[in-house]
């Protein structure tokens, strides 16, 4: 990953970051009705992972921005409802269904948009600031 | 020359370090959602001292440029949280917002600064 020099890259990395968030909390919400035939074929929601990517120049310590290490999938079980007639139903009669907790998700998804709003807001006021910077002794 | 560069020095300083601390804050703001992540920051006050008494680079002599950029190598601290959430993460959405809000008024009130002081010397020059 290419180094970190200004606040559009603290900024706008953060932003992919959380778009990243955003589209599996989009995935796990597209899928919360979703049932299957079997609990290992059920969809389970993805969660990314956050990590802190530093700057690597010294002088510019504590500078940082977020980056995805990678997506996981919580350990939630799928449940198991009694189905008979259902196509996908096992021998039992059971279907099992995604596990996603959409309220879980509802409030992932506001916070995802705070903080996507709180480094949009950053980037608009620090840019107003660069530009009146360039114009100073006019 | 070197009249000139002391006339501006002091808000040249005061502006290259709001503009550190403004890239520390976004930082903190870019880094809320990051779970064991540590907010940062420096104290202003302490390093503006720093830079009014001694820079990384002494002038003694009159024919010794000065250097302008002397916010570097800045003491980072860490802030302390009022309501440390479970996962580590010590950046208060509130406190970061109302520090970097202030900052950019200060960065602002120090351009301003430093655009009089130009203004100033502009009409000294032209002699206006």
């Amino acid at each position: 990953m290419a180094e970190i020099k200004n606040v559009f890259d603290i900024a706008g990395r953060s932003m992919a970051a959380q778009l990243v968030r955003l589209n599996t909390i989009a995935s796990n919400l597209a899928n919360a009705g979703n049932v299957a035939g079997s609990e290992e074929e059920a969809y389970r929601a993805m969660k990314p992972v956050f990590e802190t990517q530093y700057a690597d120049k010294v002088k510019e310590s504590g500078i940082s921005t977020t980056s995805i290490l990678g997506i996981t999938t919580t350990d939630r079980k799928p449940e198991r409802i009694y189905m008979p007639n259902h196509p996908k139903a096992d021998e039992t009669g059971f279907v099992y269904q995604a596990a996603v907790n959409v309220e879980e998700e509802f409030i992932e998804m506001t916070e995802t948009s705070r903080q996507y709003q709180n480094n949009v807001e950053v980037v608009t006021t620090l840019r107003a600031l660069m530009m009146r910077t360039m114009s100073m002794g006019k | 020359m070197k009249g000139i560069s002391e006339y501006l020095d002091l808000h040249s300083s005061a502006l290259a370090l709001r503009s550190k601390r403004n890239k520390i804050l976004a930082s903190n703001i870019a880094n809320a959602a990051t779970p064991h992540f540590k907010a940062r920051d420096i104290n202003f006050e302490a390093e503006m001292q720093k830079v009014q008494r001694e820079g990384p680079l002494r002038t003694t002599d009159a024919k010794h440029i000065p250097v302008l950029a002397k916010a570097n190598g800045n003491e980072m601290l860490y802030r302390q949280p009022l309501n440390a959430s479970r996962d580590g993460n010590t950046v208060e959405m509130n406190v970061e917002q109302m520090e970097f809000s202030e900052n950019v008024m200060r960065y602002q009130t120090s351009l301003t600064f430093l655009n009089n002081r130009i203004s100033g010397l502009m009409s000294a020059i032209r002699g206006e």
